[in-house]
């Protein structure tokens, strides 16, 4: 994946010709050998901590269950809860938004910054504001927007897109790092140290120098947050950096971009949460800021706060039975850490800001299945179970896979903008599902499927170990095996009569 | 106890042998098989593609065909995760879709009966010493149906721990997946084929000769790398391993 973005890492709209079908760009990614090097040893060393932090806690199981079972309650009371959260932020100081979709949140956030009179701001890493492509948003409007977050200030510099929800940079190696630091800082701010080499420390130390005037100089904040609490209008966000926290403290103004589906009940909530995020996510056994708020306080942090709550396709993905427990989803990386499919191919085959697992699960169902990409996601896993085993809150991504991939090729009932519509099936798939017919009738008439192994065992002297056409698929990296001198059934007629059923 | 093999589709048609081994085993054992001849396929493929109201009449005919039967063993992890994992599931949905219970309660009787080869033996027969003789070095594969639907855990390995004969190396990265995954390996080959690829690496660096699984379907991925590689191991299903015998050895 070449393709340039000028501006600040975001995304177009799946539509766009840079985001092929899942197994075009997999095709791509999987020859890039520094690519699956770099995703190798990175995937395989966390996967290992993770097991380990997880192991260390007996009641791993009744934690993921609580979860699971937290926020299965809060999205079926959502409506209650996010008046909730309205009323508890607005009486802290705060003003509270809603945004239906990307657009409305966008013009919202550039409107507040507008108001201020600032032409920047600084951004706390955020998945939400990435998913609606607030920076191009500001962008167009004069406003420059800076990632703090190390792997998304890598990701900005690089002019490049994230590639792993915890780890941006994810596809990228120290020397790497260490190139685009050196070119692109000057453009940015203040420069790279000469003769910055890859050493993880002087990376770091170089990010620190770079960042600390931009803090020093914001005077508004951007964020999301991993959850609002709604019995007081409580605002979380957890990090390892610090970089965060600056913005979330030292500016004039905040602006906080979460989706719905972010909010819990109590602060008791946390406690389950808090455990299993930072142990799934960055392996450890607590992570280094958890940063809180509820609205605005005298004489400490921003004197201005606004919370904007994102739609963008939840509500229509709540009212799918088995889709829904997608929103479960806290944005650890587990699922994408153990995946094999994202190993081999990285983030951006995925062509949003979500990728691995939840994103072939969530992107077609935030953004429907119409376009090409969208409608090859749910294709996009071997339905390993991996994923579902490592997930904190038990979300059964290979149900909802297959789910998704019934939607593809059969249709069905859908709510698209709040709409009920009934999706007409994918036109792509026409000989599949007429292959799958004829397979169907075939195998629940045994004297048919007999007929078939036997015209397969006659002329096997002819079966070719390489196929045309779409056979290559298969044989363009595998043998064929060979078919049998006559297949079992006629062996068990020959050797033991006729047995029970009969055809 | 009258015991059914359900032998798979894939089996039926392209690895009698197993489908022969299954036999030759469970008989040694004392249990008295027998092969409706009348079954078909589980139509995991169908649902897996999207394609769940075709796998129902499937589904229905598996019913039809076992359920008289105390117990349905098959060797196949993802095919028994079909019926005990996936049946269930779907009653469920046709009762959302209003459809009433009917799919339900008439795929009820053969989940709790259906066993993947390696659940039967040991929990069901309870041996893990089944009296076979295997003189080779072999590493095993836990397929991913068999490892994360059906939790078989440690059961293949202690039954092929207790074969005579046999040397058993652990496979590096022996729970990740080998990259079949059904028409992912068509839908998408390159990166089924790049999986398969890093699992038969990893067997070979382990100096075995054979490489067991459960599962003919990932044997067909996996043995089709190991020949296009050229490596000199062989793909076998456990079935064949744990029905040889000194007197009728196994390759
Ligand atoms: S789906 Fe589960 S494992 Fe994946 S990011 Fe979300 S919470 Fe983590």
């Amino acid at each position: 994946m070449s393709a340039t973005y000028l501006g600040m890492p975001g995304f177009p709209p799946p539509s766009h010709p840079a985001f092929p079908s899942f197994p075009q760009a997999a095709r791509e990614a999987v020859r890039d050998e520094t690519l699956r090097g770099n995703l190798r040893h990175a995937t395989h060393t966390i996967r290992a901590k993770r097991a380990g932090a997880v192991a260390e806690l007996a009641d791993w199981a009744a934690l993921r269950e609580a979860g699971k079972q937290i926020k299965d309650h809060t999205l079926r009371h959502l409506d209650r809860y996010l008046e909730q959260v309205e009323e508890a932020v607005t009486a802290a100081g705060g003003t509270v938004h809603w945004a239906v979709d990307a657009q409305e949140a966008n013009r919202i956030v550039a409107g507040l910054v507008r108001a201020t009179g600032e032409t920047e701001v600084v951004k706390v890493k955020s998945m939400a504001t990435q998913e609606i492509g607030l920076n191009e948003a500001l962008e167009a409007e004069g406003i420059r927007a800076y990632e703090t977050d190390l792997a998304e200030l890598i990701v900005q510099l690089g002019k490049d897109r994230p590639s792993h929800i915890l780890v941006p940079a994810i596809h990228r190696n120290r020397g790497e790092i260490r190139d685009i630091f050196r070119s692109q800082m000057s453009a940015w701010g203040r420069p790279a140290p000469e003769g910055l080499t890859d050493a993880p420390a002087e990376l770091a130390e170089a990010a620190r120098l770079h960042l600390r005037e931009k803090f020093l100089r914001a005077r508004v904040g951007v964020s999301g947050a991993n959850f609002v609490v709604a019995e007081t209008g409580t605002l979380v966000v957890v990090e390892s950096e610090g970089n965060g926290r600056m913005c979330l403290t030292l500016p004039e103004t905040l602006i906080s971009v979460v989706g719905i589906e972010k909010v819990v009940p109590t602060w008791r909530d946390l406690e389950v949460f808090l455990q299993t995020l930072p142990r799934s996510s960055t392996a450890e056994r607590m992570n280094p800021y958890t940063s809180m708020w509820t609205g605005t306080a005298d004489e400490d942090g921003p004197s201005t706060f606004h919370l904007v709550l994102l739609d963008n396709g939840r509500t229509d993905t709540l009212a799918d039975e088995v889709g829904r427990q997608a929103l479960r989803c806290i944005r650890c990386s587990a699922c994408l850490n153990v995946c094999p499919v994202y190993e081999r191919v990285g983030g951006h085959a995925y062509g949003s800001v979500y990728p691995g697992p939840i994103g072939a699960i969530l992107s077609p169902q935030l953004r429907g299945t119409a376009s090409e990409i969208d409608a090859s996601l749910p294709y996009a896993s071997s339905l390993c179970g991996a994923c579902y085993e490592v997930c904190p809150v038990a979300i059964d991504i290979p149900e909802v896979l297959v789910h998704l991939r019934e939607r593809v090729v059969q249709g069905g009932p859908v709510t698209r903008g709040g709409n009920r519509v009934v999706l007409q099936p994918a036109k792509g798939h026409a000989a599949e599902r007429a292959a799958m017919r004829v397979a169907r009738w075939a195998l629940t008439h045994p004297g048919v499927l007999r007929g078939g192994q036997r015209l397969a065992s006659r002329t096997r002297r002819f079966h070719p170990r390489s196929l045309p056409g779409p056979g290559r698929a298969w044989t363009g990296t595998r043998d064929l095996p060979a078919v049998p001198a006559e297949p079992f059934r006629d062996w068990w007629q020959r050797t033991h009569g006729d047995g029970e059923g009969s055809e | 106890m009258r015991v059914a093999l359900f032998l798979t589709c894939v089996n039926d048609t392209l690895y009698p042998d197993t489908g022969r081994a299954v036999v030759k085993l469970l008989t040694r054992l004392g249990v008295e098989v027998d092969f409706p001849m009348a079954q078909t396929c589980c139509g995991q493929a169908h649902y897996n593609t999207g394609y769940r109201h075709e796998a129902e009449p499937m589904a229905r005919h598996f019913s039809d065909v076992f359920r008289g039967y105390e117990a349905i063993v098959t060797p196949s992890g993802s095919c028994a995760a079909m019926v005990r994992e996936l049946y269930p599931r779907l009653g469920a949905r046709a009762r959302a879709e209003g459809r009433g219970n009917t799919l339900e309660r008439m795929l009820a009787p053969v989940v709790p009966k259906t066993y993947e080869l390696t659940e039967f033996l040991v929990d069901v027969l309870g041996v893990t010493d089944v009296g076979a003789y295997y003189p080779h070095r072999v590493t095993y594969h836990p397929t991913c149906h068999g490892l994360r639907s059906l939790g078989l855990g440690d059961r293949p390995r202690r039954l092929l721990r207790a074969v005579k004969g046999l040397e058993l190396v652990e496979l590096p990265g022996a729970e990740e997946c080998c990259g079949f995954g059904g028409t992912f390996a068509v839908k998408n080959s390159d990166v089924s084929a790049a999986m398969g690829v890093d699992k038969v690496r990893n067997a070979e660096s382990t100096g075995a000769q054979v490489l067991c699984a459960g599962d003919n379907s990932c044997l067909m991925h996996i043995g089709g790398t190991m020949t296009r590689l050229g490596t000199g191991m062989r793909p076998v299903h456990i079935a064949r391993i744990l029905a040889s015998t000194e007197e009728e050895p196994a390759v």
